[in-house]
């Protein structure tokens, strides 16, 4: 391909970098993610990347936007309330890069759908805001052999990870099965400061834009846990585990299953504030 | 002894990684433990000894995203 001089002038600052060029522009711009979630997370994800150039954006969402949404999920705007999140993404993101071909799926990302759904991205980010959604992103990205850059955020904490299948460990190497669903609160008891969903999100996004590049040292056999309170950033050291269920050396997950039921959004953690 | 707990260096009476989560009041399923970078199983929680030195990691869940 040969970039319009429009391509050029839009993608000047990233060109003008000597790990991205055009060689990398051009990689951008055959790049596609895939975002689970088009909420707090998936908002700045989706519009930086689409800022970005990638190519194609895959967006998943059943739901419709919400008034109590717009306080963090940056990619909706008031007008949009009661419209699906995957239409109001994919008209934000048109608006700011045209170039940019947006998938909606106005659907959950189930067992049954996951892998047709993966197969065709680079890279996955999850933006979801249930325990076994995410657990399901994570072996369906094992099995489909897709990156994936997971991400959490709950009142002023967030955290951040990277995935290589088979290389790096993955969430069930640390969390090797959702939580125990009596004890888990709901995200509206919960809480969240609206701007960790843009400092969580917008991460994510920077790690997708470098597997896509194949830049740096991404953020693998790593937990990078972000304190709003304090402003700390603190890195956790975390490796593949031979005990895990899915990528462990005897897996008892061989195939892809719903783990926990998907109801409504779960997100407390009791006991961390007693550290 | 000291031990350093998620980056900070605490005085601990000593015991396993049990009685260092019921003295925080931290329910044992809402964690997963890691302790000088190696996971700990949930079954060995019990059984593992706190030495002086050790690096402990509560890793809680943390949902949410949208
Ligand atoms: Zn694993």
């Amino acid at each position: 391909m040969e970039f319009t001089e429009t391509q050029i002038n839009r993608y000047s600052r990233h060109i003008l970098l000597p790990e991205v060029g055009g060689k990398g522009q051009k990689k951008i711009i055959q790049g596609k993610v895939l975002i689970v979630g088009a909420g707090g997370l998936g908002s700045p994800a989706a519009l930086y990347l689409a800022a970005a150039g990638i190519g194609t954006i895959g967006l998943i969402d059943s739901d419709v936007v919400d008034l109590s949404n717009l306080q963090r999920q940056v990619i909706h705007q008031t007008p949009d309330v009661g419209r699906p999140k995957v239409v109001s993404g994919k008209e934000k993101i048109q608006a700011l890069n045209p170039d940019v071909n947006v998938v909606m799926y106005e659907e959950r990302l189930t067992a049954g759908n996951a892998l047709k759904i993966m197969s065709g991205y680079d890279v996955v980010i999850d933006g979801v805001d249930n325990f076994p959604t995410k657990f399901l992103i994570n072996d369906a990205c094992y099995f489909a052999g897709k990156p994936l850059v997971h991400g959490g955020i709950l009142r002023f904490d967030g955290r951040v990870t990277t995935i290589i299948p088979k290389k790096s460990a993955c969430y069930r190497c640390v969390f090797k099965k959702p939580p125990p669903e009596g004890l888990v609160a709901s995200c509206q008891e919960a809480g969240v400061i609206g701007v960790l969903a843009g400092i969580i999100g917008t991460i994510q996004a920077t790690e997708a834009l470098k597997l896509i590049l194949g830049i740096g040292r991404p953020l693998t056999d790593r937990l990078l846990d972000f304190d709003a309170r304090r402003t700390q950033f603190r890195e956790i050291r975390i490796k593949r585990n031979p005990d895990c269920p899915l990528c462990g050396e005897r897996p008892t997950i061989t195939e892809l299953i719903e783990d926990g039921d998907v109801g409504g959004p779960t997100c407390a953690l009791p006991g961390q504030r007693n550290l | 002894m000291q031990v350093t707990i998620n980056g900070k260096a605490e005085e601990i009476a000593g015991g396993t990684v049990l009685d260092l989560l019921k003295a925080k009041s931290i329910e044992p399923q809402m964690v997963a433990v890691e302790v000088n970078d190696t996971m700990l199983e949930r079954t060995h929680l019990e059984t593992t000894q706190l030495k002086d030195g050790d690096h402990v990691e509560f890793l809680f869940y943390m949902g949410g995203g949208r």
